[in-house]
């Protein structure tokens, strides 16, 4: 008998992922960056959220391998003499919190609203009929907007306390319609085969039906759009950051900390902002390529470049 | 297509409404019109009575339909921070926000068309790699980051572009604040629209690349091939001219996406724009100002889809079938 991990070991999906240097590469570097991201309290040499251990006198050094660069700061220090290594490093966990939370918020969403619409005709339609004029609007604008309406319901101060929350909110009812759509395309190829078919006849109820029998069936284009959508929610988290409609400076994601460093960008100190902004994008890219990997795997039909 | 266009304007009418009611709604609770009229120092029955004669005691639906027939006639109510109508104050600041719109979509489409169609001619070419490699990129870098990259080494390192502001401009027709006829106007927009169309240059590239790579598979292409037909022929005159009209349709709706982005280009250039006014009436708690700016371009918004779709229903019929089930 094959354990397990035989099985695993023997699996196609992991031949071809060992032979796609793309892939394995942009995976380890993902794996890296995830755990040094949460395993951030351990490996940090500074607190960022600690302002005890703050000196304003650090502020502005530059990282270093540049001649004015200090020891213990290894990437320098912001405007507020934090250690950009360390806040970096906890911004990342935010942005990376915030990017998962959101697209779990959004496939739940997306999931019961395209089940809902694939397999009840009636509601087909209206439900439809919102998510299309929710995507003909950029999922930007429409998380900007909600931003707004939110601060300005909340007020600045609350809205800073409660910010990661809803961030998560605001990005889940921005980007739920690619779910709604491509759950719902899955659901209206599913009804019509037998085994729904038979579910019906022996008379088990629509929920059962769409929770237990079509649902496991539509997930694995769940799974390819999933990847791509936490870069998309990491990216508009940093953007709403970005026009101070996110994180505060005290609890900084990586997308604050580039909004915080922007002003200082003129008197030469590039560090603050450009350092995020490398890891940020490193972030996205890797979790992209990935994902269009995955997506590759899984359907080449789709593969169009 | 007399059915499929009454049916599309019908939808356009619902979603404005829907938006009009979402922002109606926003302004019923968060604004204060009082304050917007006569600001901070009056006393409580001033107001009071103000309250009264302005309507703000009637029931919400009531003042919803004014808002709405006001609205119609072009008045949103006023912005407390300028002291202005609010449309008057949009009217002013949309010119440059359409000029760096229109620049941004002069690249794009000036890059996008001739990189796609190199790269789905010669797939397999150093170059044609390149450009998707880079294009994969470009999607992965937030557009503020690329303008923070841009503004460090053009204006900070080498000082070469200026890094804010839209530097001189000339009233055109009275109304219409142009940069795009003095030297020191066009000089602030390259940074700007360089930046603003970065982020749409990578799916342009793709799109264009994947419709011309389908259309060089099909039937009518090989048999120009057959034919004896020269390369560029078949290249530029069958083929490329049936990979337009999806580029065209969907390039159609991306461009007003454009629109969202603004709001972040703006930001970072401090641009004079709809986009910056709109984050700083949301800072400014500028209630009629922010509502409005998600009115107007929600508008614009529909407009473009309503047309894009109609144009498309035009020229595939299928469409227009496949809407009625």
């Amino acid at each position: 008998m094959r354990t397990r991990w035989q099985r695993i070991k023997d699996s196609a999906f992991l031949y071809h992922f060992l032979r796609d240097p793309v892939a394995y590469v942009s995976f380890a570097i993902l794996m890296v960056l995830t755990i040094s991201a949460f395993a951030a309290p351990l490996i940090a040499p500074h607190n960022p959220y600690d302002p005890t251990t703050i000196d304003i006198m650090d502020a502005e050094l530059p990282p270093a391998w540049t001649d004015e660069g200090s020891r213990t700061f290894v990437l320098g220090t912001d405007e507020m003499g934090r250690d950009m290594l360390s806040t970096m490093l906890y911004g990342m966990r935010i942005s990376i919190i915030i990017g998962l939370g959101a697209v779990f918020l959004q496939a739940f969403l997306g999931i019961v609203i395209g089940l809902l619409s694939g397999y009840i005709r009636r509601l087909d339609n209206i439900l439809m009929r919102i998510a299309d004029v929710q995507l003909s609007f950029s999922t930007y604008m429409i998380a900007i907007f909600i931003g707004a309406i939110f601060q300005t319901a909340f007020g600045v101060a609350n809205y800073e306390k409660i910010a990661a929350p809803l961030l998560i909110l605001i990005i889940g009812l921005a980007e739920w319609p690619q779910y709604a759509r491509t759950v719902r395309a899955s659901v209206l190829a599913e009804r019509k085969k037998e085994y729904v078919e038979a579910a019906r006849v022996i008379g088990l109820s629509k929920l059962r039906i769409m929770g237990r029998h079509i649902l496991p069936n539509t997930l694995s284009p769940v799974l390819v759009i999933s990847t791509v959508q936490v870069a998309n929610a990491i990216m508009s988290e940093a953007a709403l950051s970005f026009l101070g409609l996110g994180m505060p400076l005290t609890k900084p994601s990586l997308g604050s900390l580039i909004t915080a460093g922007f002003e200082y960008i003129f008197s030469g100190s590039w560090w603050i902002t450009i350092l995020p902004g490398i890891l940020l994008v490193l972030l996205i890219l890797v979790i992209n390529l990935l994902g269009d990997w995955v997506r590759d795997y899984l359907n080449p039909k789709l593969y169009k470049g | 297509m007399f059915a499929f266009t009454v049916r599309r304007i019908l939808q356009a009418i619902v979603v404005m409404l829907v938006i009009s009611f979402i922002g109606f709604a926003i302004k019923h609770n968060f604004g204060d019109p009082v304050r917007e009229l006569v600001g901070e120092r009056v006393t409580p029955e001033e107001r009071a009575q103000i309250r009264e004669r302005l309507g703000l005691n009637d029931p919400f639906l009531v003042q919803y339909s004014r808002f709405l027939v006001d609205a119609l006639h072009g008045d949103l109510g006023r912005s407390f921070f300028f002291k202005r109508p609010v449309t008057e104050v949009i009217l002013s600041k949309a010119p440059a926000t359409l000029e760096l719109v229109f620049c941004a979509s002069l690249i794009v489409i000036l890059l996008s068309v001739p990189a796609g169609i190199h790269a789905a001619i010669y797939p397999r070419r150093l170059l044609s790699r390149f450009i998707m490699g880079s294009s994969i990129v470009g999607v992965s870098i937030p557009v503020f980051l690329t303008a923070i990259m841009l503004i460090y080494i053009f204006s900070v390192e080498l000082g070469w572009l200026p890094s804010f502001g839209r530097g001189e401009t000339v009233l055109l027709f009275g109304f219409w604040e142009s940069g795009l006829l003095t030297k020191d106007g066009l000089l602030h927009l390259i940074m700007p629209s360089v930046a603003l169309s970065s982020i749409m240059l990578p799916l342009f590239i793709r799109l264009v690349r994947s419709e011309m790579m389908e259309v060089l598979e099909s039937e009518y292409v090989k048999f120009a091939w057959a034919k004896g037909l020269q390369p560029r022929r078949v290249w530029y005159v069958h083929a490329f001219k049936n990979t337009l009209l999806p580029v065209i349709t969907v390039g159609g709706v991306q461009l007003g996406i454009m629109v969202a982005f603004t709001i972040l280009t703006e930001t970072v250039f401090q641009w004079q724009g709809m986009g910056s006014m709109f984050i700083e009436s949301v800072s400014r708690a500028d209630t009629a100002l922010m509502v409005s700016y998600i009115v107007v371009v929600g508008a614009i918004f529909v407009v473009v889809n309503t047309m894009v779709d109609l144009i498309y229903g035009l020229v595939n019929p299928t469409v227009r079938v496949a809407g009625r089930q």
